[in-house]
C-alpha cells in the first residue's frame, strides 16, 4: 500500500518545500531591513508586467530548462551530474568554433549545426566521468566537480591563447558573423507600430528548449532506453537481472545529460552574446540542480521550475537596482530550494505520510 | 633560480597549504564517519566572513575565530540534520550549503558594512600575528639551514602551526583512541557499531561537528591571517581542492599533509610564475591551476593505486530494514 496518494507526492510535498523556502527567504529579507511583500511586488512588476521583463525571464528560463533537463536525466539513472557547468562551457566552445569557422548561409542551418556540436561537446565532456563511473567505479559527483574546474582552465587557456582576436584584452572570441545571429523575440513578435520584447535577450532557442522538454518526456517514458534508464535508477541489481547493461545505461544517460547541458550554450553564446565569453554559463549549470529537484525530474515540472527561477533571476537583478537587497538573495533562495526539496525532503514527507495514514485509518 | 626564490615559493606554499590542510582534515573526520561533505567550501566561506566581521567590529581576533567556528558549526548542524536525522541526500545537502554560504555572506556583508559585499580591511595589529620561532633571528646566518628555519618554518600565524599540529593529532585520535576506532567503524559498517550498542547518530554528529570546527579555523585563517578581511567568494574553490586532496590522500591524515603541501605548492607556483618556460615548452598557468583536479581524477580512476572511500559513505543509516 502506498503511504500517500500520488498527487500528494507529486504536488503537495514540493509545494510545502517551496513554501518553507519562500518563508525563510522572506525572513532573510526582513532581517536585512526590507519589506518582503514590497520586494515581491517589485519582482513581479519588473519580471512579468512588461514584455521586456518577460523577455528576460524567458531568456533565463531557457538556460534553466536545458540544465534542469540535464540533471534530471542523470537523476533518472540515479546519478548526480553536478558537472552541468563544465559541460555547458564546453558546449559554448563548440558553438563558438562552428559559428566562427563555418560559413553558414542562414541562421536556421547554423542553429542546427550549432545545436549538434554543442550537444556533442557537452556529451564528450560528460563521457570521461561517465566512463570512469561505469568502468572504474570513480564517484561521478567528485569527477564531475573536478571536470568543472578543468573545463574552466581549458576554456580560459583557449580563449586567452587561441581564440582571442589580436589586440583584444578580455578573454573572449571575436563577434560571430551576422549569418549566425538568431532571431530574438523582438524581431519575431514586433509589428511595425508595436515593438514587443524591446532589447530583451529571449530568442528562438526558447522553442528549442521546449522541444527538448517534449523529447526528454518521450525518451524517458515512451522508449525502451528510457525504461531501461528508469529501471536502472530504481534498482541496479533488478536491472542487471533483466539484462540491462549498467555500463551502457550509465554512459548513455550521462551522454544525454551532458549533451543537454551543452545545448544551453545556444542560448547564451549564440542567442545573446553572439561571441563566447569566459563566464557565459553564470552558474546556470548549478541552478539546474535546483530546477530538477523542484520539478521532480519531470519535463513539465522542470519547465515550471525553470520559469519560476527565470522570474527570480530577472526579478532579483532588478531588485538589486531598486532596493538595498543585493542580487545574492537569489543564491540564498536557490540554496533554500535545493535544501528543502532535495536534502530535507523527508522532513516534509514523514509528517505528511503519517497524516495520510491516520486519515486512511479513520476511513476504514 | 636562487635559494631565496625557492624559500619564498616554499614559504608561500605553506601559507596556501594551511587552509587546504584544515579543510582536508575536516573532510577526513566527516567522511571517515560515513558522511560525505562537499560543503567544505561553504563552511570555510561563512567562517571567513564571520571571523573577519567580528574581528573588525570587536578588535579581538580570537573572538573572530570563535565566531567563524560558530558559523561553520551552524552549517554543520544543518548538514547533520539533513543527512543524519532526515536521511536526505548528503551530496545535495552539501551543494545547498555551499550556495547558502555564498549568498548569505555577501547579503550580510552588504547589510553590515555597505562595501559591496566585503568587510573593511582589518588593521595589521588586529590580525593573527606572525610567530617568530625561538632563535630564528640568531640562526639566520647559518648557510642553507638558517634561512630554511628562520624564513620558511618561522614567521607563520598561530593557526598555521595549529593546522600542522592537527595532522598527528588527527592520526592519534583516529587510530589510537576508542572514539577514533568507533568513528572509522561507523563509516564502514554502521550496523555493527549499532549492534555493539554505540549510537551511530551520536558518532556521526560528533564527526560532523569536528568537521565544522576545523572548517571554521580554515575560514578564519583565510580572512584574518592570509588576507586582511573578507571578500566575496574568497575561498575560490579551496574547499573542492581540499576534497580532491582528501581523495588523493585516500582518507589518511599523513597523506593528506603531503597532498595539501603538493596542491599548495602548485598554487604558489601558479601565483608566482604564471606561464613557465621549460626550454621551449611553455606550461601555461591554466595547466598549473587545473593540475590538482586532473591528478585527483587520475587517482580516482584507479590507474595509480585505487582510492576506495569508506564503505558506508553517503549512505544514511536506517536502524532496521
Amino acid at each position: 500500500m502506498d503511504k500517500m496518494p500520488a498527487w500528494a507526492d507529486a504536488v503537495l510535498v514540493p509545494l510545502i518545500s517551496i513554501l518553507l523556502a519562500a518563508g525563510i527567504s522572506a525572513l532573510v529579507i526582513l532581517a536585512i531591513g526590507e519589506n518582503p511583500v514590497e520586494a515581491f511586488m517589485i519582482m513581479v512588476k519588473e519580471a512579468l508586467s512588461t514584455s521586456r521583463g518577460i523577455g528576460y525571464t524567458l531568456y533565463y528560463a531557457t538556460n534553466f530548462i536545458f540544465t534542469g533537463l540535464a540533471v534530471s536525466v542523470a537523476f533518472h539513472a540515479r546519478m548526480f551530474n553536478i558537472g552541468g557547468e563544465g559541460q555547458a562551457m564546453m558546449g559554448g566552445l563548440g558553438v563558438a568554433l562552428v559559428c566562427l569557422y563555418v560559413p553558414w548561409p542562414h541562421w536556421t542551418l547554423a542553429l542546427f549545426g550549432a545545436a549538434a556540436i554543442s550537444a556533442l561537446f557537452g556529451a564528450a565532456w560528460a563521457y570521461i566521468p561517465a566512463y570512469l563511473q561505469a568502468k572504474r567505479g570513480s564517484h561521478i559527483v567528485i569527477t564531475t566537480i573536478m571536470f568543472n574546474f578543468i573545463a574552466f582552465s581549458v576554456l580560459n587557456y583557449i580563449l586567452v591563447n587561441v581564440l582571442r582576436p589580436q589586440g583584444s584584452m578580455d578573454p573572449a572570441t571575436a563577434k560571430f558573423p551576422e549569418a549566425t545571429f538568431l532571431p530574438t523575440f523582438q524581431s519575431m513578435f514586433s509589428t511595425a507600430d508595436n515593438v514587443m520584447f524591446r532589447n530583451a535577450p529571449a530568442n528562438v532557442t526558447f522553442f528549442v528548449a521546449l522541444a527538448a522538454c517534449v523529447a526528454v518526456y518521450f525518451l524517458i517514458w515512451r522508449t525502451r532506453l528510457g525504461y531501461e534508464i528508469r529501471a536502472f535508477g530504481h534498482s541496479e541489481t533488478g536491472a542487471r537481472y533483466a539484462g540491462i547493461s549498467p555500463v551502457k545505461i550509465t554512459i548513455v544517460s550521462m551522454l544525454i545529460s551532458g549533451g543537454l547541458a551543452g545545448m544551453m550554450a545556444l542560448n547564451t553564446t549564440m542567442g545573446e552574446a553572439e561571441r563566447l565569453v569566459l563566464n557565459a554559463t553564470e552558474g546556470a549549470g548549478f541552478i539546474g540542480i535546483a530546477v530538477a529537484l523542484m520539478g521532480r525530474s519531470h519535463p513539465f515540472g522542470i519547465l515550471l521550475a525553470a520559469l519560476l527561477f527565470g522570474f527570480m533571476y530577472q526579478g532579483g537583478s532588478e531588485l538589486a537596482f531598486w532596493t538595498n537587497i543585493p542580487q545574492q538573495l537569489i543564491i540564498v533562495i536557490q540554496a533554500l530550494v535545493i535544501l528543502f526539496t532535495g536534502a530535507l525532503d523527508n522532513m516534509v514527507r514523514m509528517p505528511l505520510e503519517k497524516l495520510f495514514l491516520s486519515i486512511r485509518k479513520g476511513d476504514a | 633560480m636562487d635559494l631565496n626564490t625557492i624559500i619564498q615559493v616554499l614559504d608561500s606554499s605553506i601559507r596556501l597549504s594551511t587552509p587546504l590542510l584544515l579543510a582536508c582534515l575536516a573532510g577526513l573526520f566527516s567522511e571517515r564517519a560515513g558522511i560525505f561533505d562537499i560543503g567544505l567550501e561553504g563552511k570555510m566561506l561563512i567562517a571567513a566572513f564571520f571571523s573577519a566581521a567580528i574581528t573588525f567590529t570587536s578588535g579581538n581576533v580570537w573572538l573572530g575565530l570563535l565566531a567563524g567556528i560558530g558559523a561553520s558549526l551552524a552549517l554543520s548542524a544543518i548538514h547533520g540534520l539533513a543527512s543524519i536525522t532526515f536521511r536526505g541526500n548528503q551530496l545535495i545537502s552539501g551543494v545547498a550549503l555551499n550556495f547558502l554560504a555564498s549568498g548569505l555572506t555577501v547579503l550580510i556583508a552588504q547589510n553590515w558594512f555597505k562595501q559591496g559585499g566585503r568587510t573593511p580591511t582589518i588593521p595589521e595589529e588586529q590580525r593573527f600575528q606572525e610567530i617568530t620561532l625561538p632563535f630564528a633571528d640568531a640562526l639566520r646566518d647559518i648557510p642553507l639551514l638558517g634561512p630554511i628555519y628562520s624564513d620558511l618554518l618561522s614567521g607563520h600565524s598561530a593557526l598555521a602551526y595549529i593546522a600542522f599540529a592537527m595532522v598527528p593529532l588527527t592520526w592519534w585520535v583516529l587510530f589510537r583512541t576508542r572514539f577514533g576506532l568507533r568513528l572509522r567503524a561507523v563509516g564502514e559498517a554502521p550496523d555493527a557499531v549499532d549492534t555493539a550498542g554505540v549510537s551511530v547518530v551520536g558518532l556521526r554528529f560528533a564527526a560532523v561537528a569536528i568537521c565544522g570546527v576545523l572548517c571554521g579555523v580554515a575560514g578564519a585563517y583565510l580572512a584574518t591571517s592570509l588576507q586582511a578581511g573578507f571578500v566575496k567568494e574568497m575561498t575560490a574553490g579551496r574547499g573542492y581542492i581540499a576534497l580532491a586532496a582528501l581523495i588523493f590522500a585516500k582518507w589518511r591524515p599523513w597523506y593528506a599533509l603531503i597532498a595539501c603541501l603538493l596542491f599548495g605548492f602548485l598554487q604558489a607556483v601558479a601565483l608566482r610564475f604564471q606561464n613557465i618556460d621549460l626550454g621551449g615548452i611553455v606550461i601555461p598557468v591554466q595547466a598549473m591551476e587545473a593540475l590538482p583536479y586532473i591528478l585527483t581524477v587520475v587517482i580516482l580512476a584507479g590507474f595509480v593505486g585505487k582510492a576506495i572511500p569508506p564503505r558506508a559513505g553517503g549512505e544514511p543509516y536506517v536502524k532496521e530494514r
